[in-house]
């Protein structure tokens, strides 16, 4: 066997290549800091499409094949498709299979979706299942507006702790060790974790404890220190659940430095009006499927730590008054060779 | 499951209110009274227009307050209204026109599960709880009222 696992994280010693990535955001990323980093800025959101729902299966459909021609991996030559999504019942994803048309496995992680797909694509390449894993995690602002919080077009006022879900979708895929510029090296697969936190307003401090618990994870396992990292990034921790985290860490003995990013607060700049930042599905998937991979491909960052947060809420357990369950999972990706 | 003790979940709250920020209550005040009273004053000048053709004072207000409700509406519609919401809170959700974008919004929201489980059914997601509520304090008002002074007319 080439993959061993220490505590929580898995160790590729073959590790599966990266092929190619691809981002597709709405017309609101495509304002944002990272604008230039994406594959394509779509100019609103409906796309011309009778519901957001439907936008949203297009937006990832759209993804996943412009990764496929930028890996240059025929449809045949594919095996899996992972994807993920926030909507009841992972729709946008299921419906994004019955086009894509390979063997499908639908994933819930939440936000973290991004970093549970890549984990488990790089499990089913590693372990000789599949040859080449295409995966897609996604999120649409209206979708998710409309499923968790009000229409879309009622007037209220947002609390200071409130993020603002992400129109964007990544997708990437997996192929055999060796090829592409960028490879998996390990997984650190997350626990659940709950401190009691009840207001589905304030999801980053929910999420906090989790992202803290998974690093801290990671690096007992690795026994890496933080400097082995250009870059650590919690998925959409955000302006209230970043500082959070640095607290959690440095009160663990853990003191990381300016290297330590979120990429909810990555997304957009402060005229946006996203009050604390960025979240859903396709937050970190779109940071990583363009900025990430970018920099990683032209050099400019060696070895990337990604930590993809998410919460295990539904609408109903939060009106029955049920705490937030929340969990991280951890992806080290680095440029090959 | 990694769930905390009472004391770890209490000292964890304590370190979330510690790092919470303050809403910025100034500036939503301001936008409150602004929006708020701008609604409110074009409310006043139909009326005052509606008074002026000759309306007694008790049937003017209504329809000063159906033409208030239709430009909510028509706001709603054009993307508007969310947006004021969004800056003013109270100041755009308390005029009448509020109410309006709390019904138009879900109408348009859920026209595309179609008009009887869409429309029909989620139009008061958002008003009902305050007319299901207003309604029982209107009812709890009466009663108290005809108990201290007898029915009316009497």
């Amino acid at each position: 066997m080439t993959v061993k696992k220490n505590g929580q994280t898995l160790v590729f010693s073959n590790p599966p290549a990266v092929l190619a990535t691809a981002a597709v955001v709405g017309p609101k990323e495509g304002e944002g800091p990272l604008s230039g980093w994406f594959d394509v800025v779509k100019p609103d959101r409906l796309l011309g499409m009778k519901s957001w729902e439907r936008a949203e299966c297009k937006m990832v459909e759209e993804a996943v094949t412009l990764a496929l021609g930028k890996a240059k991996v025929a449809h045949k030559d594919l095996d899996f498709y992972l994807g993920g999504d926030l909507l009841h019942q992972i729709i946008t994803s299921s419906f994004a299979a019955r086009s894509i048309d390979v063997p499908f496995f639908g994933l819930y992680g939440a936000c973290a979706t991004i970093a549970e797909a890549l984990c488990l694509a790089a499990v089913l390449v590693d372990g000789g299942f599949a040859t080449h894993v295409a995966l897609a995690s996604s999120s649409h602002h209206d979708t998710a507006e409309r499923q968790f919080r009000f229409p879309t077009e009622f007037g209220v006022q947002r609390p200071v702790t409130a993020q603002y879900t992400v129109t964007a979708v990544g997708a990437a895929v997996v192929g055999p060790p060796g090829k592409g510029k960028m490879q998996i090296t390990h997984a650190t697969v997350g626990r659940v974790v709950d401190y009691g936190q009840k207001d589905p307003m304030d999801l980053g401090a929910a999420m906090a404890p989790a992202a803290a618990d998974t690093i801290l994870a990671h690096f007992q396992d690795t026994g890496r220190a933080p400097e082995s990292y250009d870059l650590i990034l919690t998925g959409d921790l955000a302006s209230v659940g970043h500082p959070l985290c640095v607290e959690l860490l440095r009160r663990a003995g853990l003191v990381l430095d300016g290297r330590f990013v979120d990429c909810g607060m990555m997304l957009y700049d402060e005229t946006q009006e996203t009050v604390a930042g960025g979240s859903g599905c396709g937050c970190s998937a779109s940071v990583f499927a363009g900025y990430l991979a970018r920099n990683l491909e032209q050099g400019k960052f060696r070895r990337i730590l990604l930590v993809a947060t998410g919460a295990l809420h539904s609408t109903t357990s939060a009106q029955q008054g049920e705490s937030i369950p929340c969990i991280a999972h951890a992806i080290v990706v680095e440029r090959s060779g | 499951m990694v769930e905390a003790t009472r004391e770890q979940a209490e000292d964890y709250r304590r370190l979330v209110t510690r790092f919470g920020r303050r809403p910025a209550i100034l500036r939503n005040a301001v936008w409150a009274f602004l929006v708020g009273g701008t609604i409110c004053a074009v409310g006043q000048f139909f009326l005052g227009l509606f008074l002026l053709r000759g309306m007694p004072l008790k049937e003017a207000t209504v329809p000063a307050a159906s033409t208030m409700i239709a430009i909510g509406a028509i706001l709603t519609g054009l993307g508007v209204y969310d947006k004021l919401g969004r800056r003013a809170g109270m100041g755009a959700a308390l005029p009448i026109t509020g109410f309006a974008n709390a019904i138009v919004a879900p109408a348009m929201e859920f026209r595309r599960e179609g008009l009887l489980l869409g429309v029909g059914a989620r139009l008061f997601q958002i008003a009902g709880p305050v007319i299901v509520y207003a309604l029982a304090a209107a009812l709890l008002v009466a009663v108290v009222r005809i108990l201290v002074a007898g029915p009316p007319g009497s």
